[in-house]
């Protein structure tokens, strides 16, 4: 297994939308190469042929029928959220309007 | 001895002969909170007018002589992980501290439909990912035994509060141990019910393959009573499992004669604590006296469970805790430059250092590159671990281990190093892989006065013979009867 590099920490934050300082991405590769290095003790297991167990019980896709049932209403599932516009959620700027 | 101090069923005979009233016994609990909250601080959320409000429906079916379900009138405390509609639910997080569920788990609509009395949301470990409740982002619990030591966790405060007198049972939940390790720390029986048991709609999502929803109660008849409540298929939790749903009392036999319990070598090993391992191996020798035939088993891929663990609940974490991203509920940061800022800054803002960890730890085990190093990995030796419990059901009932490797520790021993805190989880997160069953009792007391759990584990959905084992055992003993003496506090934490 791989050792982890601050590069690295700082790869994985931004896929996890985290940001870390510096100080932080040092203290965060430390921590977590301790933990992958007790982790790689998997690797004393040969599990070549092995099958991977996502889920304890035999799972399927389970249907339902088409029909329009009884949901929460516009303004309860909007209750909680910090910002709102004309009935949907409100978010930053996306695309900018002028170019630059 | 006062209400607060009962099991449910000794109150369901007192409320059903009208000896008391369902308001009397919630204003006995909400007594003992003003007592004892100050040194046990187990709650975030007190629900004091809804509980009465619920209390005083209960009357109403009793006095009017209707047969009134077992948890009619009875005072349970849930843990702030599941979701109650308009009653702030925040996964000790600072992520979700505005909260308000716009619905309620399927358990608290069972809960209702019984007429139970909510009395507040518990306190945990932020969004369950912890062994000691130090990582809520509001308060530390202290554990009712020793206020200077941690509770257990992640539902430290639904096992605190039980084992307080400061509610009458509680629901936590259980991913790698959460509901059985505190349940042994705290001295009061918790169980984690077989994977797929119980619904999990509305239980805010750590690791899905993993979270179990159970009961944390003083005895094992409270047990049986409060999963007869909650157990059952659910047509909104496509992963609860439609098998029949059995009246859990009718378990709660005093009998062990013929049952074969399987002692596993490797959980007796190094690491485990010397006062721990005699209580616990004097329990498993209760159980033969009382006619249960002994056997040394071994269940070779324990070692593993832990490292399996930390890559397959972070794994599954990073993927549920992407919803935290500030847009539809929740902690949002100020004046963000752009979307992406948005994101980034409220996440970093709004979740604590452990959660961070995991999300970290998650991502890079199944980003590009290391996937199958370690998330398609320990997916393998998951399914070991299980093989090795297949096997060992194929010759035993029963396994019966410690629940911990050590009592209650001092709170801020282990938080430094974050590998300490989670080997915690040796005891409980092998049958969490499996998705088995498992129970926590009370089987004494170190000498310094913490207690000990003795921990049970069956085959998938055999819950019955969990319950009729825990149940012989307190029936010839008396450990669970013990109640901690909760010091007075003021000044010194």
């Amino acid at each position: 297994m791989a050792t982890i590099t601050p590069k690295d920490v700082s790869h994985v934050a931004n896929l996890a939308r985290l940001e870390f300082d510096a100080e932080e991405t040092q203290h965060f590769t430390e921590q977590l190469g301790r933990i992958l290095d007790y982790i790689g003790k998997l690797n004393e297991l040969d599990t070549e042929d092995v099958p991977p167990t996502s889920h304890i019980h035999p799972l399927q896709n389970i249907t339902k029928p088409d029909v329009v049932k009884k949901s929460l209403s516009i303004d309860a599932v909007l209750e909680n959220a910090p910002e709102t516009a004309e009935g949907y959620f409100a978010v930053p700027r996306v695309i900018d309007t002028q170019s630059n | 001895m006062s209400l607060n101090q009962l099991t449910v069923h000794e109150l369901h005979e007192k409320l059903k002969e009208r000896e008391i009233t369902a308001v009397e016994l919630t204003e006995s609990i909400y007594a003992r909170i003003d007592e004892v909250e100050p040194s046990v601080k187990g709650y975030l959320t007190l629900t004091k007018t809804l509980a009465l409000e619920q209390a005083s429906n209960a009357d109403v079916g009793f006095q009017n002589g209707n047969e009134m379900p077992p948890l009619a009138g009875i005072p349970i405390a849930i843990k702030d992980v599941i979701c109650t509609k308009d009653v702030r639910t925040t996964c000790a997080s600072k992520i979700l501290s505005n909260f308000k569920p716009p619905y309620d788990a399927t358990v608290m609509a069972k809960l209702q439909k019984q007429n139970a009395v909510m009395i507040g949301k518990t306190n945990m470990d932020e969004f369950a990912m912890g062994s000691s409740t130090e990582n809520s982002a509001y308060q530390i619990t202290h554990n009712p035994w020793d206020l200077e030591t941690i509770p257990g966790g992640s539902s430290g405060g639904s096992a605190a509060v039980v084992a307080a007198d400061s509610a009458i049972c509680s629901l936590g939940s259980d991913t790698g141990g959460s509901i059985r390790q505190p349940a042994a720390l705290c001295g009061v029986v918790g169980m984690k019910p077989t994977y797929g048991r119980i619904s999990r709609y509305g239980l805010i999502a750590f690791a899905s393959s993993l979270d179990q929803i159970g009961p944390f109660t003083k005895d094992v008849t409270d047990c049986a009573l409060v999963l007869n409540a909650i157990c059952g298929k659910d047509p909104l939790d496509s992963t609860s499992v439609d098998v029949p749903v059995p009246d859990f009392t009718e378990s709660l036999i005093n009998d062990v004669q013929g049952l074969r319990i399987g002692v596993p070598k490797e959980y007796f090993a190094e690491g485990l604590d010397a006062e721990v391992a005699e209580l616990v191996h004097s329990a498993i020798q209760k159980l033969e006296q009382l006619g249960a035939s002994l056997e040394e088993i071994s269940l070779p891929h324990t070692d593993f469970a832990i490292a399996t663990y930390y890559i397959i609940a972070p794994a599954e974490a990073s993927a549920n805790l992407a919803r935290y991203d500030g847009v539809r509920y929740g902690y949002r940061t100020e004046e963000p430059v752009d979307l992406i800022d948005m994101y980034k800054k409220t996440r970093t803002e709004g979740f604590g250092q452990e959660v961070k960890r995991r999300i970290m730890l998650g991502t890079f085990a199944l980003s590009a590159g290391y996937q199958d190093a370690y998330y398609r990995k320990a997916q393998k030796v998951r399914t070991l671990i299980k093989s090795d419990f297949d096997a060992a059901f194929e010759k035993v009932d029963v396994i019966a281990t410690p629940t911990s490797p050590t009592p209650a520790f001092k709170i801020g021993e282990r938080t430094a190093d974050p590998l300490q805190m989670y080997l915690c989880d040796v005891m409980t997160t092998p049958a969490s892989h499996a998705g088995l069953p498992g129970i926590s009792v009370p089987c004494g007391y170190v000498k310094s006065g913490l207690p000990v759990g003795l921990q049970l584990l069956t085959p998938p959905f055999d819950e019955e013979t969990l319950l009729r084992t825990a149940y012989t055992y307190q029936q010839n003993t008396d450990h669970h009867l013990k109640r901690p003496i909760i010091a007075k506090t003021e000044g010194k934490i």
